[in-house]
């Protein structure tokens, strides 16, 4: 069989032009990781402290938002296109969806970048949670919501494409790769209404003086309504790598094609109703919406641990297809020099360590300890750090060849490089977790105070070491992926001609699957009802407490002085 | 629908997990008695926060007149500092915070304790908290609040009831 780039060449290109835009992005966010990594542990400090800010504001918002979400847009598009096996309705429309997220990323990014020439007064030092009475410039916020209605017309793009293979193909189920695509965009259009409200009705008319004042809680609410979900829109594509690349690699194929759609339809109705659970710490909002959070949250837990058990249950079917044998002995059957394969296996192992820390953040009680801390560092470094990060790395060595024929430049270098992410974030995520027990806040440049932190496991110093070294070991990873990828994206390195791959279908198919499944109508409504189960009366009681506008008729202008980064580094 | 038996099982025991969880933060909060910030401490106006009926005392900190606690702590947070900065009270005593924020979103974290909030302005974060060893804490800002983020800190004494002399610690006074 051909190449996708072969069969669908307009496709491959639109695919080709996310990722490189995603690519960008991860270049630029993970050039401030390494700067953070030292300052932070008081190793290189190069920088004022005040600007460390900046550079945190860059690196949440390129790396969280611009790298996960650009590449998933085009990994979307190949699954759509391949799985259908039809074109997209219209290339120009791929593009204008494309072209607005480029448009939207660069406006918010041009207040982050303005520094650079010279006396321009713009601002956006505001972080990624953008809190108000924080304030960025209009700009930053017109940006977010021009890049967010790119991502919604994306989805209406494959809806387009659904729909019509539905006419041609009537009565059949829907292929499971688009199956997924569509899940995760209702559940998306669900969880970008609070932050596009919050943005479009608030946000960007206080910057622009049109309104006096905001309601800081209610704001900041609906960013988290939006802000939990949104990380199951970075998961959910890395869930179908897992679902659908991974036992293919492994030698195999899936376990079971209902379960892959269960779990889809569970974050599609789970996902928005918890991002109270960002908000246990918050006054102004009661006990009881903060438990009906926690309750949704820990049963959101089901599709992961259901996904643990069909993802390992694949592989090991897939290793005994190699040969492989006995309880544990499968695993020594398993293709562990291919780099996409050990990748994404790693990059699951981590997520599994996360999920654990994932239910201490979870639990109201025991969040009092780590809210804010340096552990949610290292939970998130694990979850979009690393089950996202790696998880795009590793498979763009498996997914690349497909969009430009050619085969990767170095299979030993994707593996070196693999290894190097999982020894360093080992490293820097084990010893956030353990700063963070002891008290080291989060989004701190200098945590250094008075008083010193007293750790129960090791010292301060040793964990800051472990910091520090994670994060070069993490850069050196970060070097090797861009090498690989530019030798191999523009041939430098005279790459062999990718032969063309198919999927293998599930060992359980879709046929399998009950009817109900396909219903996408009843789970959005059901997840409709449990969104406003979830939200309308804390709302309600927020806009009640301090009005919709709120009291608070101050702004806190962030400036952001990228031009005195660029004077330090020189000097 | 066929699910394979192991299926089933893995399934059974994710659902126990799940709800041993929620039991096991029921018990926390209902049994171990830890409580958790709600909207008991109400709303304020900022420009007028001295009016409030909270605050009229000014800030500091102060005898409380219930059986609930012993002390009271009245603070305000503003860009990089908490007034009062520092607190004293002595061993064993169960003293009651009121913060709220003056400019920003804030945190108050007492480090390695469960004694943490978020700081919002137009809300006050109401918490009691029991302070069972003498030492000196160190509490910090845990949410970012601008360029000087980093040297929002504070701190916690707690001295033995021998030391403690309430003509020293309790002091009001004006942010």
């Amino acid at each position: 069989m051909a190449v996708f780039a072969d069969r669908y060449p307009e496709e491959a290109r639109v695919v080709r032009l996310a990722l490189a835009s995603a690519f960008l992005a991860l270049f630029l966010g993970g050039l401030m990781g390494p700067i953070q990594a030292l300052h932070r542990t008081g190793y290189v400090q190069f920088l004022d402290d005040s600007t460390y800010y900046t550079v945190l504001t860059l690196h949440g918002v390129a790396l969280a938002l611009l790298f996960t979400i650009f590449f998933l847009v085009g990994f979307f598009h190949w699954a759509v296109t391949d799985s259908l096996d039809r074109n997209a309705e219209s290339t120009r429309f791929s593009l204008l969806w494309y072209g607005m997220m480029v448009l939207g990323a660069a406006m918010s990014a041009v207040t982050i970048l303005a520094g650079f020439v010279g006396q321009v007064d713009m601002s956006a030092d505001v972080l990624f949670t953008f809190y108000a009475p924080l304030q960025a410039h209009p700009l930053f916020y017109a940006g977010l919501a021009v890049f967010l209605i790119g991502t919604w017309l994306a989805g209406v793009d494959w809806f387009r494409s659904w729909y019509h293979w539905k006419q041609a193909h009537p009565g059949e189920r829907t292929p499971l790769r688009t199956f997924m695509v569509l899940t995760t965009m209702l559940m998306w259009y669900l969880a970008t209404a609070g932050v596009a409200i919050a943005v479009v009705f608030f946000l960007l008319p206080w910057s622009l003086g049109l309104i006096g004042s905001v309601n800081p809680l209610l704001t900041r609410t609906l960013f988290w309504f939006f802000g939990h979900p949104v990380v199951y829109f970075w998961l959910m594509p890395v869930y179908m790598l897992w679902y659908v690349i991974l036992p293919k690699l492994a030698g195999g194929r899936l376990f079971s094609d209902p379960l892959a759609r269960i779990v889809f339809v569970l974050f599609l109705v789970l996902s928005v109703p918890t991002g109270i659970h960002h908000q246990y710490l918050d006054p102004g909002i009661a006990e009881g919406f903060k438990f009906l959070a926690m309750t949704n949250t820990m049963f959101l837990l089901l599709p992961s641990l259901l996904t643990a058990f069909t993802v390992v249950a694949s592989i090991e079917h897939g290793a005994r297809q190699r040969g492989g044998e006995g309880y544990l002995g499968w695993l020594g059957a398993l293709p562990w020099r291919n780099p996409t394969f050990t990748g994404l296996a790693l990059a699951g192992l981590m997520f599994a360590a996360a999920g654990f820390s994932g239910m201490v953040n979870a639990a109201m009680n025991l969040n009092y300890v780590v809210h804010n801390t340096l552990w949610v560092v290292g939970h998130f470094h694990l979850t979009v750090g690393t089950a996202v990060a790696l998880s795009f790395m590793a498979a763009t060595y498996w997914f690349l060849p497909l969009l430009t024929g050619r085969e990767i430049f170095s299979e030993r270098m994707g593996l070196a490089q693999v290894l190097l992410w999982f020894v360093g974030m080992v490293m820097m995520s084990n010893a956030m977790h353990r700063a963070g027990m002891a008290g080291v806040p989060r989004r701190t440049a200098d945590p250094t105070y008075d008083i010193a932190f007293e750790s129960g496991m090791g010292t301060i110093s040793e964990l800051r070491l472990q910091i520090a070294l994670g994060g070069v070991i993490l850069t050196l990873s970060l070097a090797l992926f861009f090498a690989n990828l530019l030798i191999s994206w523009f041939d430098v390195g005279e790459t062999r001609a990718a032969t063309g791959e198919t999927l293998p279908p599930a060992l359980s198919g879709p046929e399998h699957a009950p009817a109900v499944l396909e219903n996408l109508r009843l789970w959005t409504a059901i997840a409709i009802v449990l969104v406003l189960l979830t939200y309308v009366l804390p709302l309600a009681a927020i806009v009640d407490g301090s009005g919709l506008l709120g009291n608070i008729d101050r702004a806190v202008p962030m400036l952001l002085d990228l031009g005195r980064i660029a004077l330090e580094v020189v000097a | 629908m066929e699910i394979h038996r192991y299926e089933r099982l893995w399934f059974a025991a994710a659902l126990v997990l799940i709800v041993a969880f929620i039991a096991t933060v029921v018990y926390g909060a209902v049994g171990a008695g830890v409580e958790m910030i709600d909207d008991d401490g109400g709303t304020i106006d900022p420009d007028n926060w001295q009016d409030h009926e909270v605050y009229d005392e000014g800030i500091g900190v102060f005898a409380a007149n219930d059986s609930d606690a012993d002390y009271e702590v009245k603070m305000v947070a503003q860009h990089p500092a908490f007034s009062p900065g520092t607190v004293t009270v002595p061993e064993n005593s169960t003293v009651r915070f009121y913060i709220t924020s003056l400019d920003v979103i804030h945190g108050y974290d007492v480090a390695g304790t469960n004694i943490n909030s978020m700081i919002i302005p137009g809300q006050i974060s109401e918490f009691t908290a029991e302070f069972d060893e003498t030492g000196e804490y160190l509490v910090v800002c845990n949410e970012y609040c601008g360029p000087n983020h980093h040297n929002m800190e504070g701190s916690i004494q707690v001295v033995p009831e021998s030391e403690w002399n309430p003509d020293d610690a309790l002091v009001g006074g004006d942010a």
